[in-house]
């Protein structure tokens, strides 16, 4: 049984001017799964979804969207994807309901009024339907927007940073609406900087940096790289060793030692540590212990981890566009 | 083609129903002409003398095709903001006819300058301009108006493309004012000296400015004129062939290819 890659790109390219945008990218999106591609500013990731749909021709490299090739058959992948990009782009000269029934229309879908009706009801827009779409607030365009791109079923939707910027419900309604469309066989690739929103709704997650795929896995397989940090505080400075001799054990890896707080840190590669055992073997261990926690790492740790912590992001400055 | 067809048709819908949503940008369009019928026609008319013609009944057909070529302004501006915010990318990650939205802009801002024509013209009865000639002329002369107005919206699509930037599309949209002041639209190039004359008279808005006048039969044609000038009405209809032979492939081809 082999898998089915609704997004498969190998080297791709793209180059603006003197600026090396994507140096190569190889990413593979199952059928039906969500892939949160993470990166910081800069990164590739809006000009990645812009080569992705047919939006931007790649220098090299190729790929194929929903088993059709990007360049040679860009028109059979328009018809198969739709896209929101982090600046919204619907018409606002026009109500919510006329951008939705000209996309409708756009799109040959029968009965576009009653299609726009549905959209307009489902991302709590219809109290607002026949005002002017440029008098929308922030979170209400991005909604409009994502309803634009659900006119019609997309085999393949890209979302390129959906939520940055938005207000906690319109978040939590766009990451609904992307479990829904999962549940349909879409496949989702949406960009992000938001680690808590990849680690809610990717199935994989591929870091990219500086152009490049810099790492790929679920979001616990990357976490398991980076490992728990267990660390235990004890009475006395003479009960160290003793610690440090426990958590060697336990974790496998070598503790660090800190004498100012008489505490003693480690990084456990094994997932399966837990914090009651921890404090059981320590006190089974004859170790006066005062404090004991276990932090498990958190995609930030990956993500500093992977990228050397070679930068500090910027959420609502990631305008990695051709100046 | 049917694609094209249908395409442009929902294209230039839209166009119409961003009007009929911004009714104050619409009569704002409308009132500048008529202004400058009634600012010009009185202050300049009684300085200006015309052969063969009363001032105003000259520069009634003279402001019609000016605003017309206003179309590279409009063309432009609404190219560029629909760049800038968006809506560009947006309908080119569509599986739709590529030329389609260009050729649906252009079509709605051609039915939306015919209708602002109308308005125009009534306030042009009043002020003493009469269709001079047959109706057929007439109807010919407001037929190459539209068709002088469809070449310029689409020059400034291109150069909206072109630009994608809203706000250098305002300026740059500025400057078209200027176009007409050095054609025959408000005066006879027949005073200007040499070279400005002939600059003047190869400016596409006074050979469709002369033909209308003729068609019109509110002017003759003037005597000694550069080529299209002196035949208004194939002169007219070369200057709108050359101008879509070139406009509308590059427009095409900018909106296909994008940023970047």
């Amino acid at each position: 049984m082999t898998t089915t890659y609704a997004v498969l790109s190998e080297g791709l390219e793209k180059r603006f001017g003197t600026v090396h945008a994507l140096r190569g990218l190889d990413l593979a999106v199952a059928e039906g799964t969500v892939c949160g591609v993470l990166g910081p500013n800069g990164a590739g990731k809006t000009t990645a979804v812009r080569l992705l749909t047919t939006l931007l021709r790649p220098d090299a490299g190729s790929a194929r969207i929903a088993g059709h090739d990007l360049v040679r058959e860009a028109a059979a992948v328009r018809r198969r994807i739709a896209v929101t990009g982090q600046d919204t782009s619907i018409d606002g000269d026009l109500t919510g309901r006329e951008n939705l029934r000209l996309f409708a229309r756009l799109h040959r879908v029968d009965g576009a009024a009653v299609r726009a009706a549905a959209l307009l009801d489902r991302f709590g827009l219809t109290e607002a339907a026949d005002r002017p779409a440029s008098g929308y607030s922030g979170g209400m365009r991005r909604r409009l927007d994502l309803a634009a791109s659900l006119i019609r079923r997309p085999e393949v939707l890209f979302l390129d940073e959906p939520t940055t910027g938005l207000d906690p419900a319109s978040r939590n309604l766009i990451w609904d609406v992307v479990r829904e469309l999962t549940g349909e066989g879409t496949t989702v690739l949406l960009t992000t900087q938001y680690l808590e929103e990849a680690d809610r709704l990717a199935d994989d997650i591929a870091l990219v940096d500086r152009g490049r795929v810099a790492q790929t896995g679920s979001p616990a397989e990357l976490k398991a790289l980076v490992g728990t940090h267990a660390e235990v505080v004890v009475a006395d400075a003479d009960a160290l060793p003793a610690a440090a001799g426990v958590l060697d054990r336990l974790t496998g890896s070598l503790p660090s030692v800190d004498p100012e707080r008489n505490a003693v840190g480690a990084v456990a590669k094994d997932p399966t540590l837990t914090l009651p055992h921890l404090v059981r073997t320590l006190d089974a261990a004859g170790v006066p212990l005062l404090d004991a926690s276990l932090r498990p790492p958190t995609l930030d740790d990956v993500f500093l981890r992977l990228t050397d912590g070679h930068h500090v992001h910027h959420p609502r400055d990631d305008k990695e566009r051709a100046a | 083609m049917s694609t094209l067809a249908y395409d442009g048709t929902a294209m230039l819908g839209r166009q119409l129903r961003r009007a009929r949503n911004n009714p104050g940008l619409l009569i704002l369009t409308q009132t500048m002409p008529i202004s400058m019928l009634l600012f010009f026609g009185y202050v300049f008319g009684s300085a200006l003398a015309v052969p063969g013609a009363g001032y105003r009944s000259f520069l009634v057909p003279g402001l019609l095709v000016a605003t017309a070529a206003g179309g590279v302004m409009t063309g432009m501006f609404q190219s560029a903001q629909d760049v800038h915010r968006g809506v560009t990318d947006r309908l080119r990650t569509l599986p739709m006819s590529r030329a389609a939205v260009p050729v649906g802009q252009a079509a709605a801002d051609v039915l939306v300058t015919a209708a602002g024509t109308v308005p125009f013209l009534l306030v042009g009865l009043a002020v003493g301009w009469r269709v001079e000639g047959s109706a057929l002329g007439a109807v010919g002369a407001l037929a190459l108006l539209l068709l002088f107005r469809f070449a310029c919206v689409w020059i400034g699509m291109f150069l909206g493309l072109l630009t994608r930037n809203e706000e250098a599309a305002g300026q740059l949209g500025g400057a078209t004012f200027l176009l007409p002041l050095l054609s025959s639209a408000y005066i006879p190039t027949a005073g200007l000296p040499d070279g400005l004359r002939t600059v003047a008279e190869w400016n596409p808005i006074s050979a469709v400015a002369t033909a209308l006048r003729e068609l019109f039969g509110n002017a003759p044609v003037p005597e000694g004129a550069a080529w299209p000038v002196a035949h208004p009405v194939a002169g007219s209809l070369g200057w709108c062939a050359v101008l879509l032979a070139v406009f509308v492939p590059l427009a095409v081809r900018q909106y296909g290819r994008g940023r970047g």
